[in-house]
């Protein structure tokens, strides 16, 4: 008689001793998993629910201004070190890490008008209301010596902006034109103008790095080879843009924030229409800055709000606001797609953090594996209603709140009107315009 | 003697004319000595492995798929596949192995006795709860014989195990009680009275309870409150199993049908006839294999997904009582026998039991203890163990550790409060959650008229107006209206 049965040593299955780890033994076989699906989907249901609780953005508030902060750079070397103008002239350098000042300048009188920081690091540029472009050392004067500038440049008119050259020793600044300067001359190497008088904002393309695109105040949107004398195309909108900011991962892309409570993205080689529209804003968008993955950008709004739109999304997937932040007038991601900067009217730059649940410090391996199990439950229930629900809610300040309900009545009135419209025409006098298509009002080579 | 490696180089010379003779036979020489992999690759991992791992039918991309939708949905593909055959490569590992009977003899004709002396059984702990005719309950650890508790309730009781082995739940004859394990009355349910059968869900923490007045009540026992109270109209309930693979509940009754429920409806999910007199007993097993057994003494195996009849056998006795074990042996009582029966379910027709054991009794119940090889039949002069090559060779200790400490009993607790699958989710396909709601146009838009209260989309019916006179008679008045009948609908 051969009789084979279970036969099982407890060794086996238990930890040898107490500082030994449990012994955990495995087998996939689902049927001894019942209920697969309904309990993935509570556990997705509670991982939403865990983001939403430990959803704090909010890290840290660097106070010291005197006045409204107008512009920030970050360095282009050192993640820690980031730089803000104010509205009363004065430059400060701060430690994001220890949250402190680091050295304020007094760099101009009125207000800086912008900021940046040379490819390097060794330098930074401020252009301010009193028609100056001055260079200053990133590292603080000797000891015993004042802060004085390296260079400065007598402009004629108010420069409204500046953007440096990803490697070389140029710069364009822009105001009533946009100028592109050598830094060792004292005078304009190439200077543009297409029958505008001033201009709100210049960038370099990152990639491109020949390629230059400014934001004009009649409402349109140039395009500049560094090389050539004329600039190259430009479209017109319905209403001005604020800024506008390049997608650094594919950088044919750009994204304009626009007065209309819109962002717009463009594609630099079809500008006949934008690729997509962002709403969600109530008030002016003043800012925008790309995350340094390029997936996503965040927006500073006049509405006091900051919001984060996905590259290729409509609508924001978070806003930001806190009781006693003003209209935001500046905003930067941080080089290491962790972190936010915005700087507002009441004098203070905010540190967010991008991902508003995220833990911060150094996380464990089995932290990690959890983050990313819930993470990946999430993306699969996503579309089931009680997950999308909460994941959705947000909480807005009442004003806000009312504006947005305010403003979709009135989108819904514009739509309902222009049906009726439609139905009573001729059949293809009114024609159906996109949302993308709205906007735009030429296209000029 | 061995040549030396200078007498090689020296004889060398000469071997080279020698060797451009044979040059050709040379170049397949080194060819052979070089080493080559003869199975290159991943071993191959045999197509039935890879079935037991597949969750749904493979997905082809439809032509015309957007770049994007593309995409996603062959990288999704890409993450099962890569799952279905680590977890297949996986099994391989597994190291405990399945049961073996013996060959070429009558099994059926072993005694107990020479299998207990054949074989060798040390195992970690297990809990056995013992309920008595005459409201005796004891729990003991079963294979140290240590007692944990005993108690006398001097009625009739039935009694389950909760989660975990620190509770337990005794239907006595009026109301519900709940005990620890060191015999302290918890709670009396009163909203349960009358309760003949209990089975409890351990995924959804409910407590379900078949009562004498037809009630077919739910107690969710993570916070204590019922969550249903179903009367069933069906008379008085002793026949109750539940199915581990949905959670659905279901019911015999002594006009031969099986009734499925879950505690969102009030009606039955499915009715089914099963037997000409009534239902004795009957059990389900994980993988959609119902096995029931009646008094007109058959025993009759179904595919509760189909809901078809597979077996029907005849027994001289009739089964009083069923047990499944969870490699799908099938053990069935008659009187004071308990036969066990390999392969029940989906294989051919079984003939003669793989196992016999006659007890001191007439039994009263039987039930398998999982992750073991041991079937415990409790009987009118008392309670037998039997060895039986039945359990789950290899468990996972993630859902189930018979070895588990306190602190990890402890842990697995909370999480298992964290992912409650909450009552409402019970249906007959449990994986319908995962799939695609295509609901058509018309339920959609039945459920909208169920929430508006009113069909948003309905026409008002046309009603001629009763004209005597001019020339807008009703009939040319629609006419015109039907020309701009079809702008009005967009």
């Amino acid at each position: 008689m051969k009789v084979k049965v279970l036969c099982r040593n407890p060794d086996d299955y238990v930890r040898e001793t107490t500082r030994d780890i449990q012994r955990v033994p495995r087998n996939y076989d689902p049927t001894l998993h019942p209920f697969e699906v309904p309990r993935e989907y509570t556990r997705a249901l509670n991982a939403t629910k865990l983001e939403r609780v430990f959803a704090k953005p909010f890290v840290a508030s660097l106070d010291g201004h005197r006045d409204g902060v107008n512009c920030i750079a970050k360095h282009s070397k050192s993640l820690s070190t980031v730089l803000s103008g104010a509205c009363d002239g004065e430059v400060k350098l701060w430690n994001l890490s220890k949250r402190e000042c680091l050295r304020s300048v007094q760099a101009h009188e009125g207000f800086v008008r912008g900021i940046c920081s040379r490819f390097c690091g060794s330098s930074f540029f401020t252009v301010g209301d009193d028609k100056t472009i001055k260079q200053w050392k990133m590292g603080p004067p000797g000891y015993g010596l004042k802060e004085e500038p390296l260079n400065t440049i007598l402009g004629k008119a108010v420069f409204t902006g500046i953007d440096h050259h990803q490697s070389e020793g140029t710069f364009a600044t822009c105001g009533q034109t946009v100028d592109i300067w050598d830094e060792l001359r004292s005078s304009p190497i190439r200077s543009f103008s297409w029958g505008v008088d001033s201009f709100s904002c210049v960038r370099y393309n990152p990639v491109e790095t020949e390629l230059l695109a400014s934001c004009a105040s009649d409402r349109s949107i140039i395009l500049y080879d560094m090389r050539e004398s004329t600039p190259l195309k430009k479209v017109i909108m319905k209403l001005k843009s604020n800024t506008l900011c390049w997608n650094p991962m594919e950088a044919y892309y750009f994204t304009c924030s626009s007065e209309d409570y819109n962002l717009y993205t463009y594609d630099m080689r079809c500008l006949d229409s934008p690729v997509r529209v962002h709403m969600d804003h109530v008030s002016a968008v003043l800012d925008v800055d790309y995350s340094p993955t390029g997936k996503e950008f965040v927006s500073a709004s006049f509405d006091k709000t900051i919001r984060i739109f996905p590259k290729d999304g409509g609508h924001s997937r978070e806003v930001y606001h806190t009781k006693r932040m003003q209209h935001v007038i500046c905003v930067k991601w941080s080089a290491d797609n962790k972190y936010i900067l915005s700087g507002s009217d009441e004098m203070n730059i905010r540190l967010w953090k991008a991902n508003a649940s995220e833990k911060l410090g150094v996380l464990t391996a089995r932290e990690k594996a959890a983050l990313h199990y819930n993470q990946k439950l999430r993306d699969k229930f996503q579309h089931h209603p009680q997950v999308r629900r909460i994941a959705r809610h947000r909480h807005l300040p009442r004003g806000i709140f009312r504006q947005k309900r305010e403003l979709k009545e009135i989108k819904e009135a514009q739509t309902r009107k222009e049906q009726n419209v439609r139905k009573h025409s001729k059949p293809g006098s009114v024609p159906l315009v996109t949302e993308r298509e709205k906007h735009v009002v030429t296209v000029v080579e | 003697a061995p040549k030396r490696y200078w007498e090689e180089t020296q004889n060398a010379t000469k071997k080279v004319e020698a060797e451009k003779s044979s040059d050709e036979s040379k170049q397949e020489n080194t060819d052979k000595e070089k080493k080559t992999d003869p199975f290159p690759g991943d071993a191959p991992i045999p197509e039935e492995r890879m079935k037991k791992f597949q969750r749904g039918n493979k997905l082809e991309v439809p032509a015309g798929t957007r770049l994007k939708l593309r995409e996603t949905l062959t990288r999704s593909e890409a993450g099962s596949d890569l799952a279905q055959n680590q977890s297949a490569r996986y099994d391989l590992l597994l190291t405990e192995d399945a049961l073996e009977g013996e060959e070429d003899e009558d099994t059926c004709t072993i005694s107990q006795e020479d299998i207990a002396e054949a074989v060798d059984i040390t195992s970690g702990s297990k809990h056995l709860l013992l309920g008595g005719r005459r409201g005796h309950v004891t729990c003991i650890e079963w294979q140290t014989k240590n007692l944990m508790c005993e108690i006398n309730v001097m009625e009739t009781v039935q009694d389950i195990w909760l989660h975990s082995e620190a509770m337990f739940a005794v239907a006595q004859k009026k109301w519900l009680h709940i005990y620890d394990s060191s015999g302290v009355e918890l709670h009396c349910i009163k909203k349960f009275n009358d309760v003949l059968r209990m089975q409890f869900l351990p995924y959804h923490f409910l407590l379900a309870t078949a009562s004498a007045t037809g009630f077919l009540q739910y107690l969710d026992v993570s916070v204590g409150k019922e969550v249903a109270a179903i009367p069933t109209r069906c008379g008085r309930l002793d026949v109750m199993a539940q199915n581990p693979y949905n959670a659905v509940i279901h019911l015999g009754h002594p006009n031969g049908t099986v009734t499925l429920w879950s505690p969102n409806q009030k009606e039955p999910l499915v009715k089914m006839l099963c037997h000409r007199g009534g239902v004795r007993s009957l059990t389900v097993d994980k993988t959609g294999y119902m096995v029931t057994s009646g008094l007109d003494r058959k025993l009759k195996v179904y595919d509760i997904r189909a809901f078809k009849p597979l077996h029907s056998f005849f027994l001289p006795a009739g089964a009083s009582c069923l047990s499944l074990s969870q490699r799908g042996l099938l053990s069935a009582a008659t009187g004071d026998i308990v036969q066990m029966y390999r392969d029940a379910c989906g294989g051919a027709p079984v003939t003669k039991p793989y196992m016999a054991h006659r007890v001191r009794g007439t039994v009263w119940g039987v039930g398998f203890c999982p992750f073991e090889d041991v079937l415990g039949v409790g009987h009118a002069e008392g309670f037998t163990s039997m060895i039986v090559p039945s359990g789950e060779p290899n468990f996972d200790a993630l859902d189930m550790n018979p070895y588990r400490s306190t602190k990890q009993r402890q842990e697995w607790e909370v999480k298992a409060l964290l992912e409650k699958v909450q009552p409402e989710l019970i249906s007959l396909d449990p994986g319908m959650l995962g799939k695609v709601d295509n609901a058509t146009f018309e339920q959609k838009h039945k459920e909208r008229v169920e929430a508006v209260g009113y069909d948003p989309l309905a026409h008002k019916k046309f009603k001629p107006r009763m004209r005597k006179r001019g020339r807008s008679s009703a009939g040319s008045v629609e006419k015109r209206k039907n020309k701009v009948a079809h702008e009005e609908l967009k």
